[in-house]
């Protein structure tokens, strides 16, 4: 049974606290409108993905200790970033096969861990958020929070309600190319692929280009950037929140 | 096949910058995207398909002793005979025992995976038989002397005009200005050049896309008809099948076969599904005189318990390639072993060992679309995950990769330590890019910039400002 106004622990994430914080901001204005009481656990860093990918399970488990210390007592622990919102509900359980009690609490958190746009429609029952919005927006949907979560339909449901027009690209289920470390190990295959994805991009003509994920959104907004490009890139939180206006679009100066 | 796997960078890079690969590339959405989306939406029941396909291949391999003796027990009461292959060096030469024993000048070929992974044809051919591909896209690459880039179209990598040239380059008892209209035209050509050889052969060999322990059949699927020649006409049958080809029933065979096309090519059914059985009955109007099946291990039977048993429900569909965005930036070849693509990821470090093909793995970005793809879900990236474990723990992950997690996992232990590092970074960056909000160019992130810029951050970190902004709010968090 939902509760009136749950406690809700926000996961910042790293990208959204060392380059965007103005996420984090929306995220807590929509959280607060949706009724939510929104608190901000001081003593979190990272979700561990960049260890538990690259195969260090020890580094991933520390952080996931941390992580089970930190947002434990909240009703539900909300995530602007499938990614990361899957790395919490999917993955932290397994680097604790070998003790059942922390097993156990891994996945007590992660069953109470929502992404953002997911946990407004799917757990609030948000059909629409406060304000209004104009223009034509194309919405790239991350891979992590498409395959793991399965958002896909929601942040194109609230958006159209706010008004906006989404003009659907070729294949936005594809990847990026950023994969995290990925983009940095294998930049010649990864430039390729975010090109392949600007195209499609462009070739909407829509004037903004959303995600859920900043991973994403900083390699789409950087291959379109230096390929001159007048996409704006953005957060779908910041347009949901109507905070456009506080900060410029991804790469651009204000 | 000769492993290229440790040059998969320098590979991928060549491959990107190829323009008459990345032409056939193209055409990988409009051959393999839709048709198999098409296939899949006109049967309601797929998905549920999928999970009796992934049902039936763990059934049967945690019971694949009980059915590989049901199996081969079976397929001698038809008359056949199993030769057990531990090592590819058996395979090898079983294969050249029974050919030697029977005189074999000429061997035809079905398609075969098995094969390659194998190099028959040059095992063959250093002892003095000749081996000749029958299926198309095998038949030019033989031509060639390439290998395949694609698991079910070996030749996917070339474009019609590669197929001219060779055709011109190998066949020149023909008119070297003859004209080539249309596709069929090449086709033709292949045929009328193949029926001979057809004739020829004293062994055909081919793959197994199944092998049925109730019955002890074999199955394969063709759309060339080429298969059913090369193992009908010859007097002698040799199939190379991977131990993991076990089906338990016809029945399961019919769900796998369901699977199978529609996955693959987008078919409903591929054009020839063929089920052998042991040798030429009396009364039989065709059939060989002799069945063999050279059954390979190859590192397989080690996979079951471990964390990569999963990956033995593989059927060869290549769905997961055909839907991999790296594999459709860079090509088979670049992968530089005989599977490429999210499932040669996998199997790949089994057969050459991790050490030599850990980029594998590695080039993915996770996104999980070959899993989504999967007929019979093998969690694709959590075993490629996996491998990169055993890199990491084996100590075999790049020592700037090690260091550099090491100091960040340092860092990210301590959010006291956390927050002033990524204030100091954000800070600077901040500044850095504050004029065009982003940067060009930046030492150490030379991976990044060369293809696009890095979008400068906001300036001060969310936990910096958050903490301000509840000090004025009298200090609440």
């Amino acid at each position: 049974m939902l509760q009136a106004s749950p406690r809700v622990a926000l996961f910042v994430t790293c990208l959204v606290d060392l380059h965007r914080p103005t996420v984090g901001f929306a995220a807590i204005r929509l959280l607060e409108q949706a009724g939510c009481q929104v608190e901000v656990p001081r003593a979190q860093t990272c979700c561990g993905q960049p260890a538990y990918n690259s195969g260090d399970r020890d580094t991933a488990r520390d952080l996931a200790l941390g992580i089970l210390e930190a947002f434990g007592g909240y009703d539900y622990i909300v995530v602007p970033s499938g990614s990361c919102g899957g790395m919490l509900r999917h993955h932290l359980p397994t680097l604790f096969e070998d003790d059942p009690n922390l097993r156990a609490r891994a996945e007590a958190l992660a069953a109470r861990t929502y992404e953002l746009v997911s946990f407004l429609t799917d757990v609030m029952g948000l059909e629409r958020v406060a304000g209004a919005a104009s223009g034509t927006v194309t919405y790239h949907d991350s891979c992590s929070g498409l395959r793991e979560l399965g958002i896909k339909a929601q942040p194109r449901r609230l958006l159209e309600a706010l008004g906006v027009t989404v003009k659907e690209m070729a294949d936005p289920d594809v990847c990026c190319g950023f994969g995290g470390t990925f983009c940095v190990k294998y930049p010649e295959i990864s430039t390729r692929m975010v090109s392949d994805k600007s195209a499609d991009i462009a070739a909407t003509g829509a004037e903004t280009v959303l995600a859920g994920d900043l991973g994403c959104l900083l390699n789409i907004a950087g291959r379109l950037k230096r390929e001159g490009s007048a996409v704006k890139v953005r957060h779908v939180a910041e347009v949901l929140a109507g905070m456009t206006g506080a900060v410029p679009p991804i790469g651009e100066a204000g | 096949m000769l492993s290229t796997s440790p040059a998969f960078k320098e590979n991928a890079r060549k491959a990107i910058n190829d323009a008459g690969l990345q032409k056939a590339l193209a055409r990988t959405k409009p051959q393999f995207h839709g048709k198999r989306a098409k296939a899949v939406a006109g049967l309601p029941e797929f998905e549920r398909l999928r999970d009796i396909g992934r049902d039936i291949k763990n059934h049967t391999l945690a019971h694949l002793d009980f059915y590989l003796e049901t199996w081969a027990a079976n397929v001698e009461r038809a008359g056949g005979q199993v030769h057990w292959c531990a090592s590819a060096d058996d395979a090898r030469a079983a294969v050249l025992g029974i050919c030697e024993r029977v005189g074999a000048r000429t061997v035809t070929k079905g398609k075969s995976m098995i094969s390659e992974e194998l190099g028959i044809n040059e095992h063959l051919e250093q002892h003095g038989i000749t081996p000749v591909e029958t299926d198309l896209g095998e038949y030019i690459l033989q031509l060639r002397h390439e290998p395949p880039s694609h698991i079910i179209g070996p030749a996917f990598h070339l474009n019609r005009e590669d197929w001219e040239e060779s055709f011109r380059r190998a066949h020149t008892d023909l008119p070297a200005d003859r004209v080539f209209h249309e596709r069929r035209d090449i086709l033709t050509e292949a045929r009328a050049k193949l029926r001979a050889r057809f004739l020829a052969a004293d062994v055909g060999i081919t793959g197994a896309n199944f092998l049925i322990a109730e019955t002890g059949s074999s199955v394969i699927v063709t759309n060339e008809g080429n298969g059913d020649l090369t193992q009908t006409l010859p007097r002698v049958h040799i199939v190379l099948a991977s131990l993991e080809k076990m089906v338990p029933t016809l029945e399961d065979a019919t769900n796998m076969l369901r699977l199978l096309a529609r996955s693959a090519t987008g078919q409903d059914f591929s054009v020839y599904t063929t089920f052998s059985t042991g040798v030429r009955r009396e009364g039989d109007l065709d059939g060989p005189e002799e069945y063999h099946v050279v059954l390979l291990d190859n590192g397989r039977s080690a996979m079951l318990g471990t964390e990569f048993q999963d990956m033995l429900r593989c059927i060869r569909c290549a769905a997961c390639m055909n839907h991999c965005p790296v594999y459709n930036v860079v090509g088979g070849h670049a992968y530089g072993s005989v599977y490429p693509g999210p499932m040669g990821a996998v199997l790949t470090p089994t057969l050459i060992g991790v050490d030599q093909a850990g980029n594998l793995p590695n080039a993915s970005t996770f996104c999980g679309r070959c899993e989504s793809v999967c007929p019979v879900k093998i969690p694709l990236p959590k075993m490629m995950r996996h491998w990169r474990e055993r890199e990491f723990e084996r100590h075999l992950t790049p020592a700037t990769v090690r260091t550099n997690l090491a100091l960040w996992g340092f860092v990210a232990r301590r959010p006291g330590l956390y927050r002033l590092v990524t204030r100091i970074g954000a800070g600077a960056l901040g500044w850095l890019g504050r004029r065009r909000g982003r940067l060009s160019r930046l030492p150490f992130a030379g991976g990044w910039t060369a293809g696009r810029d890095l979008p400068a951050p906001e300036g001060d970190t969310f936990f910096a400002r958050y903490a301000r902004e509840q000090r004025g709010k009298g200090g609440r968090a």
